[in-house]
């Protein structure tokens, strides 16, 4: 009896099903050959998605399963396990990518249901040559690496070391804090940063799991989940690491408020970013604790929000959730020094979402900081003063405000320098410029390279309680497989056919890791099935096509070929 | 060039970089046309010269094969490999009287999608400039 396929079509609620005819699709698949049954459903990688699969392999007595969905790179593991649940080898499934490569990526719905078609015939000729496979594992290396010591960078390291692995730390600046370090009380309960900060580095520093680099940076990466192989180095040595896992914490950049000239940042001393004010009123700031300006208490102070933020203008769409929060926040702190002050926040809409921020913004207006609703068009210089000229949006009148200091709430942007990071580890950015998690919703901290996990800023704006919760995430993700002690590895390996090899060894000169080898005796060559990576060369290389990469054989692939031409 | 024409063209992208850089073209909805059907490879370097001439013969109207930038090959030289195999097959191809145009090699990293559906979209372009593959005529494939 030759292969019995099942094919399933997915919906993915509508994001495929909105530009694929699915149904269309499936009707397709169920008239070709060796398919057994076809089907369509909302999810596929849903419970009863699945469930139907597994139901259908026992009933149809299937032997190879086509899933036609998103890019195996998000559920062929799912997918995987679930044929292999219901008795099949993991390995006689295929994908066909009709979302990644179709729905996502064409507008008319004819072209894109014909292409999916084609893809899903491709698969289906694929499945009809697949052969089961043995799953293969490799040992992991008990230890984590964590880029960026900031909270999120320090808290990741923290939890990875004190479940007993050893964490390699690297800094690039010569302290451990990041952002933390500059700032001075918290929103919403104005508890101050210093000691929280503080233990937190002392703990790092203390952990004997810890090894701390700090001035240091990561120059190279080889290698894949559960055996990385980092280079790092400081001013003077260059290390090399072996890690199983990798957190991304890398953090962030605030907006530049230059770009913004109509605000006159870099043109006016007084006028600062959110963050200069974190030192104006820091203890160890100019002021000594208390807000001077130029040597005097200023009189009237205007907080400016989203500056960089939901601003097109600039290139910068989203909102940084954070600016609402540490606004109101500074707004509070110059009341509760200087009560005879008057204080303005121009804003164009307060986001107060999180756990007591709602609360918080009413005491902060209860204290008697005026929130004012409009954007500012310019700031000019009048004597010693400022002045700011607006719209208020609200009573649809335009305003003038005088100053003696302007604070403007910077956006959080990506670190400038995240391209470099995003290319040692392969790592996707979103269109906003942060890297880019596997799954917005269900994979928030892994990213689509395996064994590379993201915590904190540099995947987002978020506040110091998110940030350490996404960090967090990010050390028990990055722990898995430390725990596990083991990775599958690909099964996929070369394999040499004895009877056709010359034993000419033109496969071992081409094999980065010398997993080809003669034997003696026969004549022909040998494969090192731990030491094969499938990555394939040798088989192209074989003058006698004595040498074929398993699960990407030649008839497999020309049989894809055949069905998309 | 005629309007109505619409390329077919047979990708072989490798798993690390440009299938990932494709699907990034995907999960960031980038749109392009849809000329294109991809087949999933491990490397470039596994790109054999028959899967690039098969498609040809069989009417195809161009090839593309995505890999890794240099130096960040997964299988680390895979794509070098890639680069020479293409760079002799595309010469044999000349030789036997075949556009070798219509084969491109391109380097696509995993964050590239913006790359990825652009590389399609000039493709798609020149291949309409180029018409369609003269074997369909000339040998009805
Ligand atoms: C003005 C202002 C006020 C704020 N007030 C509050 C508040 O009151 N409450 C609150 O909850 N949040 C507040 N925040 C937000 C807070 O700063 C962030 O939530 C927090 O700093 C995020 O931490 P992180 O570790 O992700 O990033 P960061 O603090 O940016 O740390 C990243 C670290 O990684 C290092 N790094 C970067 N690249 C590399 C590399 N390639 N190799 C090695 N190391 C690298 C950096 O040097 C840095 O040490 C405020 C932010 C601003 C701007």
């Amino acid at each position: 009896m030759g292969p019995r396929i099942g094919v399933y079509v997915c919906h993915c609620g509508v994001n495929i099903a909105a530009t694929v005819d699915v149904e269309a699709v499936t009707r397709f698949a169920q008239g070709l050959p060796s398919v057994a049954i076809a089907r369509d459903y909302t999810y596929m990688c849903s419970d009863p998605g699945q469930a139907l699969i597994k139901e259908d392999i026992e009933k149809f007595g299937l032997t190879k399963v086509v899933v036609a969905s998103c890019s195996p790179m998000m559920h062929e593991p799912t997918f995987r396990g679930t044929i292999q649940e219901a008795g099949l080898n993991p390995y006689c499934l295929e994908m066909a990518n009709i979302r990644e490569q179709c729905s996502w990526v064409h507008g008319e719905k004819d072209k894109a249901t014909r292409k999916a078609i084609q893809l899903v015939a491709a698969a289906v000729g694929k499945a009809f040559l697949l052969e089961p496979l043995e799953e293969r594992r490799a040992d992991v290396t008990p230890a984590a690496l964590v880029i960026g010591g900031g909270i999120a960078g320090m808290q990741a390291a923290l939890d990875i070391a004190k479940a007993g692995f050893l964490v390699y730390l690297v800094e690039k600046e010569p302290r451990l804090g990041g952002h933390l370090a500059q700032l001075g009380k918290t929103f919403p309960n104005l508890e101050s940063v210093t000691p929280l900060l503080s233990k937190a580095i002392e703990e790092v520093e203390g952990h004997p799991n810890i090894d701390l680099l700090t001035s240091a940076e990561v120059v190279g990466v080889e290698g894949y989940i559960g055996n990385f192989k980092v280079k790092v180095t400081d001013r003077t040595t260059r290390r090399e690491l072996k890690v199983g896992t990798i957190v991304v914490a890398t953090g962030y950049d605030l907006f530049d408020a230059q770009l913004k000239p109509e605000y006159g940042y870099g043109v006016y001393e007084k006028v600062i970013t959110g963050l200069e004010f974190e030192r104006l009123v820091s203890s160890s700031g100019p002021g000594e604790g208390e807000i001077l300006v130029k040597g005097k208490e200023p009189q009237d102070v205007v907080f400016i929000q989203c500056v960089g933020s939901r601003d097109k203008s600039v290139g910068q769409e989203y909102c940084s959730r954070i600016c609402c929060m540490y606004t109101a926040k500074q707004a509070f702190l110059v009341k509760e020094m200087l009560p005879q002050a008057r204080v303005t926040v121009l804003y164009m809409d307060v986001r107060a979402y999180g756990k007591g921020f709602e609360e918080f913004y009413d005491q902060v207006r209860g204290e008697g900081v005026i929130y004012r609703r409009g954007n500012p068009s310019e700031i000019y210089k009048k004597g010693e003063r400022l002045v700011i000229r607006a719209e208020d949006t609200l009573l649809g009148e335009p305003i003038q405000l005088e100053a003696d200091l302007v604070v403007l709430a910077t956006g959080i942007t990506p670190r400038r320098d995240s391209l470099k990071i995003a290319n040692l580890l392969k790592l996707p950015r979103s269109a906003d410029g942060f890297f880019m998690e596997a799954h917005p919703k269900l994979r928030p901290v892994d990213t689509v390279m395996n064994g590379v996990y993201l915590a904190g800023c540099c995947q987002g704006p978020k506040d110091i309680p998110d940030t350490v919760a996404q960090a967090k995430a990010a050390a028990a993700s990055a722990m898995a497989p430390l725990c596990q002690g083991q990775v599958k590895v690909e099964a996929v390996t070369s394999i040499i056919d004895e009877e056709l090899c010359s034993g000419c060894g033109i496969c071992a000169e081409v094999c980065v890791y010398d997993a080809l080898s003669l034997h003696e005796r026969k004549g022909v060559m040998t494969i090192n099935e731990v030491l094969c990576k499938g990555c394939g060369a040798c088989a192209v290389a074989c003058p006698s096509k004595a040498i074929k990469l398993s699960h990407f054989t030649p008839t497999q692939i020309l049989a894809q070929v055949d069905a998309l031409v | 060039m005629n309007e109505d024409f619409e390329p077919k063209i047979v990708a072989f992208l490798c798993n690390w970089c440009a299938y990932t850089g494709a699907d990034l073209a995907g999960t960031s909805r980038i749109q392009y046309p849809p000329n294109v059907r991809i087949i999933r490879m491990m490397c470039s370097g596994a790109v054999d010269p028959v899967y690039v001439i098969k498609p040809l013969l069989d009417g195809a109207d161009g090839v593309l094969i995505g890999g890794c930038h240099p130096g960040d090959c997964h299988y680390q030289e895979g794509n070098y490999k890639a680069r020479r195999r293409v760079a002799i097959l595309k010469n044999i191809l000349h030789q036997m009287g075949f556009d070798e145009g219509r084969v491109w090699l391109r380097w696509i990293s995993a964050s590239e999608g913006q790359v990825f559906a652009e590389t399609v979209t000039e493709m798609v372009e020149t291949l309409k400039e180029k018409g369609p593959n003269p074997l369909r005529e000339l040998w009805g494939t």
